[in-house]
């Protein structure tokens, strides 16, 4: 507790010292265009995603009203097709990836004790160029020729040779989601290696921030070659070129070799750094430290290094050698040992924990559950000789959805719950948060589950209409979905409420949380830690 | 790197950000260049192993160095294909040979120009099992180079191939499967300038 009297008095202390440091905000629509504060860009980011996520789940609800029944009902097959693809890019590149980029902007420099951003300009920039990006890509769906419609994977030929005009406008809009994403990920490394209070060694940071600091270097590694394959793209579109054009000496495979290569490490992407959230949140309410911090660290980083050696599992009916097979399904086979390490110690932490099921536990807890079922199918799908079977079918779309909704969304959403006390001073309304979550629980089950036995019963994915055996397993999952999809409604209602009439929260929020954010008043002020805090081993790593 | 240090004013942290966020930059480039360098690496390692089937350019033969090899009889299956949209006429003049490992053999195929406008073609080699792609080489053929015919034209392109000693024992017959692309499109500043197919 002397942390906070610590902490405050240093409040005091500077806004009489350095009088520049506006300690309020500027008012109106200005402070919001020309934020460089990590708080107010993270806040930006972070509606903007939400704002992305009822975007794509409407786009997917249209999906499951036309599944709901077998036949066309309400949509022609050429729509159902920019349905599913701008779904997708909508999901990946405008919500998870700018949550969990908003989640680092508001809470890397608190954990770490930084007064900010190191490049606070190039924040701002970095999220002002995506709403241009995604209105860019969302506008192609009112334009003449429909939107993107060759699936978020995007292979040539269909991308080039058959693509709508409206192609350009989506490769402009990567592009500049990939300079969004590059220019966030160098702003979040140098702040992780430079702008530490002193005493936050390395091992010592909490694992929120490890993961961030190797899913950043990912993103670097990664962004630049997507950039490079829509380039190509862009090439053959417009200039003649022929990288993905057998009849110029090119080859469509090329495409799919690239495109996973940047396509394996973005699923990393966006499962690293769930792991980091609710490697601080289960912690919190098991009352227990993180069982295995270094091993935690270890093996993400693992995961990190084996993300870039899988990719061809993505495409083992391409026609691969057996050796190529065989590299691809055990170096998948291997990423399933770290990721175990993971669930191990996140169960091993509720061991004898005094554990307590607020919000923010009860979908860490779904996260593990259910997180591990999708990493289990995920192992059915590497064995190579069984994917010919489930290749291209619903299995795989139940696979990644319950990596990603369960998993990331899940993530983000205790995240949300975890620290909104903390970003607004007041505490959401836990009933209202348990219904959330119930609601999100059984909906995403009832949703994606019933998907595993269509996939394997031969269900193909991306298709409007489907055989007459599949209906009922379709129909269960459109109702899922619509229980899931208005329930996040519930989400927004509870985070406004808590906005506007929360009960106030004491800067620990938690009785079990540690971490230098939890120093600070809530809601934590608008500039903090101008001078660095001092780390004390109670607060260093949770 | 490695070590913390405290407030942002100071100018030292500030320098040491700019360095470091121009160090990343170089590694984002450095990336971006490696997505494109995938492209000749990509081909480098098709030819190299035979991946995907693809068969090299054209082969210098010489008598003296090639002697059959008698034991052996490998079947040799050819296979046609026009790409969606091409409306060309494509077959070749049997569907298959029988060859000794190492022996030279010709096969014709013909391509017959079916619309009433001048138009390029490029056929597009494939060779299957893929494990074969690299024992199979061809002293002349029609793939190397763009074909330009005009309205009804016909033409008779002969095909020299080899297949080499080092074939694995266990490869008894081998599929040759040619598609045939409209390059029109990619080539059309040859076509308005008259002139003839340009070797690849």
């Amino acid at each position: 507790m002397s942390d906070i009297i610590d902490t405050r008095q240093e409040f005091t202390q500077d806004s009489d010292h350095d009088a520049h440091h506006d300690v309020q905000p500027d008012r109106g629509i200005v402070r919001w265009l020309l934020t460089t504060n990590h708080k107010d860009i993270g806040t930006l980011y972070l509606w903007f995603s939400f704002l992305m996520l009822l975007i794509g789940g409407s786009l997917a609800l249209v999906i499951r009203t036309e599944l709901f029944e077998p036949g066309l009902q309400f949509i022609e097959p050429a729509f159902f097709n920019q349905m599913t693809t701008n779904h997708g890019l909508i999901m990946v590149f405008g919500a998870i990836m700018p949550a969990f980029v908003g989640l680092a902007n508001w809470l890397l420099p608190m954990m770490v004790g930084a007064p900010d951003m190191a490049l606070p300009r190039m924040n701002n920039l970095s999220f002002w160029i995506l709403p241009f990006a995604f209105g860019l890509l969302i506008s192609t769906l009112f334009m003449e020729g429909g939107g993107p419609n060759f699936g978020w994977t995007f292979y040539a030929p269909l991308s080039t040779t058959y693509a709508p005009d409206t192609v350009t406008y989506f490769i402009l809009g990567i592009h500049m989601m990939g300079a969004s994403s590059i220019m966030g990920s160098i702003n979040i490394i140098a702040t992780i290696l430079n702008m530490r209070a002193p005493g936050m060694t390395l091992m010592k940071m909490p694992l929120f921030v490890w993961t961030w600091l190797i899913t950043a270097y990912l993103l670097l590694a990664v962004m630049p070659v997507l950039a490079g394959l829509v380039t190509m793209m862009l090439f053959d579109i417009h200039f003649g070129t022929s990288f993905f054009n057998a009849a110029g000496g090119g080859d469509p495979v090329m495409f799919q070799h690239i495109f996973w290569f940047f396509g394996h490490p973005e699923v990393y992407i966006m499962i690293l750094p769930a792991f980091g959230i609710v490697s601080q949140i289960i912690p919190t309410f098991a009352r227990k430290p993180l069982f295995g911090y270094d091993s935690m660290v270890y093996a993400t980083a693992s995961i990190a290094f084996l993300s870039f050696t899988v990719w061809a599992h993505h495409m083992f009916t391409v026609g691969m050698p057996l050796a190529g097979q065989l590299f691809f399904m055990y170096a998948t086979l291997l990423i399933a040992v770290p990721t175990g390490v993971k669930v191990f110690n996140w169960v091993s932490t509720m061991w004898r924990g005094a554990m307590t099921f607020e919000t923010p536990m009860l979908f860490s807890i779904a996260f593990v559950v259910l997180f591990t079922i999708g990493g289990f199918s995920g192992l059915m799908l590497a064995i190579a000789p069984a994917d010919y079977q489930y290749h291209d079918t619903y299995f795989v779309v139940a696979h990644f959805h319950y990596v990603l909704v369960p998993g990331a969304l899940f993530s983000i959403i205790a995240a949300v719950y975890y620290w909104l006390p903390k970003w607004c001073g007041r505490m959401y309304d836990e009933s209202l948060g348990k219904l959330h979550f119930w609601l999100s629980f059984v909906g995403v089950n009832v949703t994606f589950f019933p998907q595993h036995f269509s996939g394997l019963a031969g269900m193909p994915r991306r298709v409007p209409d489907y055989a007459l055996q599949f209906a009922d397993f379709n129909m269960v999952s459109s109702i899922g979905a619509f229980v899931f999809g208005f329930s996040q409604l519930l989400f927004l209602y509870v985070v406004i409420k808590t906005i506007k009439s929360g009960e106030p929260a004491t800067g620990r929020v938690w009785e079990g949380a540690h971490g230098l954010e939890w120093t600070l008043p809530s809601p934590a002020p608008y500039h903090t830690f101008t001078h660095p805090p001092r780390v004390v081993d109670a607060e260093a790593h949770s | 790197m490695g070590k913390p240090a405290g407030n942002p004013t100071t100018t030292a942290t500030q320098t040491r950000n700019a360095k470091l966020a121009w160090r990343l930059s170089l590694m984002v480039v450095g990336m971006f260049g490696f997505g494109f360098a995938l492209v000749p690496l990509y081909d480098l390692l098709c030819e190299v192993t035979g991946l995907g089937g693809k068969t090299g350019g054209a082969y210098a033969y010489e008598p003296a160095n090639t002697r059959p090899d008698t034991t052996r009889l490998i079947s040799v299956n050819f296979t046609t294909n026009t790409n969606a949209g091409m409306p060309w006429e494509f077959w070749a003049e049997k569907g298959g040979v029988r060859v000794h490992p190492g022996e030279l053999r010709q096969v014709n195929f013909f391509v017959r120009n079916t619309t009433r406008r001048r138009m390029i073609a490029q056929a597009v080699p494939s060779v299957v099992p893929a494990r074969a792609a690299e024992y199979f080489h061809k002293t002349e053929c029609f793939c190397f180079e763009q074909q330009v015919l005009e309205p009804g034209e016909l033409l008779e392109m002969p095909m020299r191939f080899i297949i080499d000693r080092g074939l694995p024992k266990n490869v008894q017959s081998v599929s040759l499967s040619y598609e045939l692309f409209d390059v029109t499109y990619l080539a059309a500043s040859d076509l308005v300038a008259g002139h003839e197919g340009h070797q690849e």
